[in-house]
């Protein structure tokens, strides 16, 4: 699973909803694992960074023409893609304004 | 102490000893010699002090003869040795003088159990292999006492221990500590079998009590001597550690006289031993050290929380979010459940019943009695069907009686 937002327009949130907000993610995020579905909870993606394009030249990310950008991602099990769609349903970033794209992982030969 | 009671408490603290040294010595080749002449002492000591009395210094009788005994034996090897291949020899073995000697002073002791603790422990043995290897030489227990603690018989530990014993030998296993760089992963299995060890004695369906209790004591010792030991005190040791101690406390208070368990909410609270939540405490806060968060580390700040008596919401919140964690380091069935009770707990049981129906162990008494408890109050009826389903799976008589317990409370 790989979440997206708009990382740039952040509303401002106190600490407190910043704290429920984590919650959230890890009553998510274990209920997955309880459900011996979790292969790596991943990791967050700094909201900037670096991108070389093909001339070699070094531009801020991500790119400015998109809004949304890549926060983090997961990977979970799932016998299809239906099941993945349905642990996927209760991620938080879907309440404020971000998606989620699932992919299968093929694996290399 | 009086020679009847003297011997045996000597044959359970010092029996261990002598033989982690004598194995030492020798090499898992002459293990069955170490043990013979550790159990030879023993029997020497009952016939002459039961004739003469008991010496001044038992222990330093004890070693003087165990000593004598494992030198004739190095001896008679030695000389054995020299006239088979005396042909073959080459002068610089022929005139290497043999030390018979052997070193049963505290350090050699403690650093030989130690390195006999990462040799039983090694990924190469099957985990009740090492179990019992463990019960035998490293805690000097009797076959018969092994046998008890498993619910069997003799002959199946005996041919446990001996087949055990053969692959220490045929995968060539060095009775040392590992290095540097593997000691992390080594530790991990010695911690392993630990909690096996004293889950063992926590869990057992043994009824007898004093024998569960002493397995639990002798994981925690073993523990102990790795926290006291500089290249192996490391943080998840110490959680571990922790975590032994949290549970330990409440030994007195979960089984009522006729070793029947006692659940959690109906635990007489003043039967913890404070002692032991204290030192749970003192070793959890040694464990918060480095950045290595272990599994141990979770479970026994779990532990720490369950010692809190009172349900507080931040009590529950904090086992929830302990537990969301546990189980993305490992997943296992109990620690799913144990969440989704939590889970009820923390935000409310609607929430935890559609959490709990995604579980699916319909494998698993403890699941249908979960779903049992959480529905009690939000449907009855639900909450009888779950509850009886549990009764079904129930093996044990102990769960039975409680979950028949929570049927009767339904009406």
């Amino acid at each position: 699973m790989v979440y997206r937002a708009n990382f740039n327009f952040m509303p401002e949130r106190s600490p407190e909803e910043m704290a429920a907000n984590t919650k959230r993610w890890m009553d998510w995020i274990g209920s997955i694992a309880a459900q011996n579905k979790l292969t790596d909870r991943g990791n967050r993606l700094d909201v900037s960074g670096k991108v070389i394009n093909k001339d070699s030249t070094i531009t801020n990310g991500p790119y400015a023409e998109i809004k949304e950008s890549i926060g983090g991602y997961s990977i979970i099990k799932a016998d299809s893609y239906e099941a993945a769609i349905e642990l996927a349903k209760g991620c938080p970033i879907l309440t404020t304004g971000g998606n989620v794209e699932v992919r299968e992982i093929s694996p290399m030969q | 102490m009086q020679q009847p009671e003297l011997l045996p408490h000597l044959f359970r603290t010092e029996y261990r000893k002598i033989i982690a040294v004598l194995c030492k010595r020798f090499g898992f080749d002459e293990m069955e010699t170490a043990e013979d002449i550790a159990s030879d002492t023993f029997m020497t000591a009952a016939q002459t002090w039961g004739l003469q009395g008991i010496p001044q210094n038992p222990v330093a009788w004890l070693y003087t003869v165990a000593k004598n005994k494992a030198s004739n034996f190095l001896k008679r090897q030695a000389t054995f040795h020299t006239k088979v291949v005396k042909e073959t020899a080459t002068p610089e073995n022929a005139s290497t003088v043999p030390e018979y000697e052997i070193d049963l002073s505290p350090q050699n002791i403690n650093d030989s159990q130690l390195q006999m603790m990462f040799a039983i422990c090694h990924p190469a043995i099957a985990p009740q292999a090492q179990i019992g290897l463990s019960l035998r030489i490293l805690c000097g227990f009797g076959i018969e006492e092994i046998a008890d603690a498993f619910l069997t018989n003799k002959e199946t530990i005996n041919k446990r221990l001996h087949r055990a014993k053969e692959k220490l030998r045929s995968e060539n296993i060095p009775i040392a500590l590992p290095d540097l760089a593997d000691i992390d992963d080594r530790l991990g299995a010695v911690l392993a079998t630990l909690y096996l060890l004293f889950s063992e004695g926590y869990y057992s369906i043994s009824n007898n009590k004093t024998l569960r209790k002493e397995l639990c004591f002798e994981a925690m010792r073993l523990c102990y001597m790795l926290v006291e030991n500089k290249q192996t005190n490391k943080p998840p040791v110490n959680a571990l550690l922790s975590l032994m101690c949290f549970h330990a406390s409440r030994f007195e208070a979960r089984m009522n006289k006729q070793g029947e368990l006692i659940l959690y909410e109906e635990q007489d609270t003043s039967l913890w031993d404070a002692d032991l939540i204290s030192k749970g405490g003192y070793f959890l806060n040694l464990s918060a050290s480095g950045n290595q968060l272990s599994k141990y580390h979770l479970e026994a700040a779990i532990a720490y929380w369950n010692t809190q008596k009172d349900d507080t919401k931040e009590k529950w919140e904090n086992i929830l979010q302990l537990y969301n964690r546990l189980l993305q380091i490992e997943y296992s069935p109990m620690a799913a459940l144990n969440r989704t009770f939590a889970l009820s707990k923390a935000n409310g049981k609607p929430e935890a019943i559609i959490e709990a129906e995604k579980l699916n162990l319909i494998n698993n008494h403890f699941y249908f009695t979960l779903l049992g408890e959480l529905y009690t109050g939000m449907d009855n009826l639900k909450a009888r069907d779950h509850l009886e389903k549990a009764l079904t799976l129930a093996k044990t008589q102990t769960d039975k009686q409680t979950i028949q317990k929570k049927i009767d409370r339904l009406s």
